[in-house]
């Protein structure tokens, strides 16, 4: 294997692990604060992957004004999702809210499936994303790099929400103690949905580029994109934001790797991400980055 | 400034308070004295809004509590230190305070608000970007009031600010509530430890399987035979007390 395949390799698996790790932020931030794995989470990819398809193909928005509709509408979906079916079940047992999240996420895809239709559509790639540059004999997509640098963005402005905002704080303290939160005269309510409504946003932006990746877009394009996500948040430690970047990262690269070493495992691709997580829970439970929480 | 009426608790059949009556006047020290299980938590959880009340009223500064929710309980002014000190281990000393103070927007009050805590604590001032967790049970306990005090309550509950910290330590904790009744903000205390609660009450309750058993003027109870009682639920407490 030469250097410019490794390297072309690479940047293939460094855009896939951004956009895993874009939706792995979401789930681990949800379950930090919430201790509750929102499988409803992958399903957000969707959303925004139609509002924005349908913001350009039928209202012919300019696509920006299309993205951030999708990034909104998609926010606001995801503080729906919470109040309206996790809220009245918040002093339950976990369990019921996991069912619970499964029940929403089929529930977000057979929306679609009846509203919308089964049939994939194409979705219009503006032509700021398309093409790509040559360094060499590595292909350098256009795509690969707004991905790299959007999710580098994000990533930094969600760490700054996170360590030096007043509601960051609270959001770090829910994540121990939510009783107490509210005796410091916090609407605990209101910082979950403001959780929500971040991981959501951050989920749109990954799904707008996933589509520009894969660009046929159907109701059930979030299942197998969530679950990776979900992956890569337990690989990089689930709750902790940074190893939920890191493990989308790793997995994006392992994924795209080995098939570039094994062509013939081509098909085991998504088998790959599960075989990883087996590995993770058995050999480190927390994850690279997870620290014990006190149950 | 504060009154229960009535107050009937349950947690699920079963009945944890069977009509409390309290009453807490401006600028006093009210002690809430009972042994394990008596419900001394459960009223304070109750007034703050944490168990949901069954029956009865409590009202503070003329406003129903019933039904409210925590937050709100807390911008009236009333402040509640948790058992157990509950500061927020994963934040530091300086976040947790400013977790006090969430909703006082005024930057500059909020300086002077934790001026004036480094000033009465400046053991953590040196501590101040150390996380909260690493504190000692003496200073996490001074941590949690002071985080309750930057919220400027014109009162404060206090679950059990004494329990498992050292004799030493357990001095400065009442005279910090000895201080914080100067600056005029009303303590609601609960404790375990009834001689050194009734010293600095003016007033006390106590509680015993869900009742009210006795009340009165803190020193008078200081040498009532039935206080000991309860806390040992034995007649024969001179035995243990006075030897």
């Amino acid at each position: 294997m030469d250097i410019g395949f490794a390297t072309q390799q690479i940047i293939y698996g460094l855009t896939v692990g951004c956009l895993y790790g874009l939706l792995a932020i979401g789930y681990t931030m949800v379950y930090g604060v919430l201790r509750l794995i929102n499988f409803a989470h992958g399903d957000l990819l969707m959303v925004s992957a139609y509002v924005a398809f349908f913001g350009i193909v039928i209202f012919s928005f300019p696509w920006p004004l299309a993205f951030a509709g999708a990034a909104l509408i998609t926010g606001f979906i995801g503080i729906l999702i919470d109040r309206g079916a996790y809220k009245p079940i918040r002093k339950s047992p976990r369990i019921s809210a996991l069912i619970t999240a499964i029940g929403v996420s089929f529930l977000l895809e057979n929306l679609a499936l009846v509203i919308i239709g089964g049939r994939p559509k194409p979705f219009p790639i503006p032509m700021l994303f398309e093409g790509s540059l040559s360094v060499g004999q590595v292909k350098l997509p256009i795509l690969s790099i707004w991905v790299l640098a959007v999710t580098t963005v994000l990533l930094m402005i969600v760490l700054a929400i996170i360590n030096k905002t007043r509601i960051g704080m609270a959001m770090r303290a829910l994540s121990r103690d939510m009783e107490t939160v509210s005796l410091m005269g916090i609407d605990v309510n209101r910082v979950i949905s403001f959780t929500f409504a971040l991981g959501s946003m951050l989920a749109a932006f990954g799904g707008v580029m996933w589509c520009m990746k894969y660009p046929a877009i159907e109701p059930f394009m979030g299942v197998i994109p969530g679950l990776k996500a979900f992956v890569a948040a337990v690989l990089g430690g689930i709750g902790n934001v940074t190893g939920a970047a890191i493990g989308g990262l790793i997995l994006g690269l392992a994924e795209v790797l080995i098939v570039a070493v094994q062509p013939d495992w081509s098909g085991y691709r998504d088998a790959i991400a599960f075989c990883i997580m087996i590995f993770i829970l058995l050999t480190r439970p927390t994850g690279i980055m997870g620290q014990k929480l006190p149950d | 400034m504060l009154q229960v009426e009535d107050l009937h608790v349950s947690y699920g059949g079963i009945k944890a308070l069977k009509g409390i009556s309290i009453e807490v006047g401006p600028g006093e020290i009210v002690s809430l004295l009972g042994s394990n299980g008596a419900g001394k938590s459960t009223t304070v959880r109750a007034i703050s809004g944490l168990v949901p009340i069954g029956s009865g009223e409590i009202s503070f500064n003329g406003i129903r509590l019933k039904g409210m929710s925590p937050h709100k309980i807390q911008r009236l002014g009333l402040a509640h230190v948790p058992e157990g000190r509950k500061v927020f281990a994963n934040l530091t000393v300086n976040e947790n305070l400013l977790m006090g103070a969430y909703n006082n927007h005024d930057k500059s009050d909020i300086l002077k608000l934790l001026f004036r805590f480094f000033s009465i604590f400046p053991a953590l001032n040196d501590k101040r970007q150390q996380l909260a967790g690493t504190l000692s049970g003496g200073e996490q306990q001074m941590l949690a009031i002071g985080r309750a005090m930057m919220s400027k309550p014109k009162m404060l509950v206090m679950d059990e600010p004494s329990l498992g910290l050292a004799p030493l330590v357990v001095s400065d904790v009442f005279n910090v509530i000895k201080q914080i009744r100067t600056e005029g903000v009303t303590v609601l205390l609960i404790e375990q430890n009834a001689n050194a609660a009734l010293k600095i009450s003016d007033y006390a309750f106590l509680l015993e399987n869900g009742r009210l058993s006795l009340e009165g003027k803190g020193l008078e109870l200081l040498n009532d035979p039935r206080v000991k009682s309860a806390y040992l639920g034995d007649t024969n407490y001179k035995a243990v007390f006075d030897n």
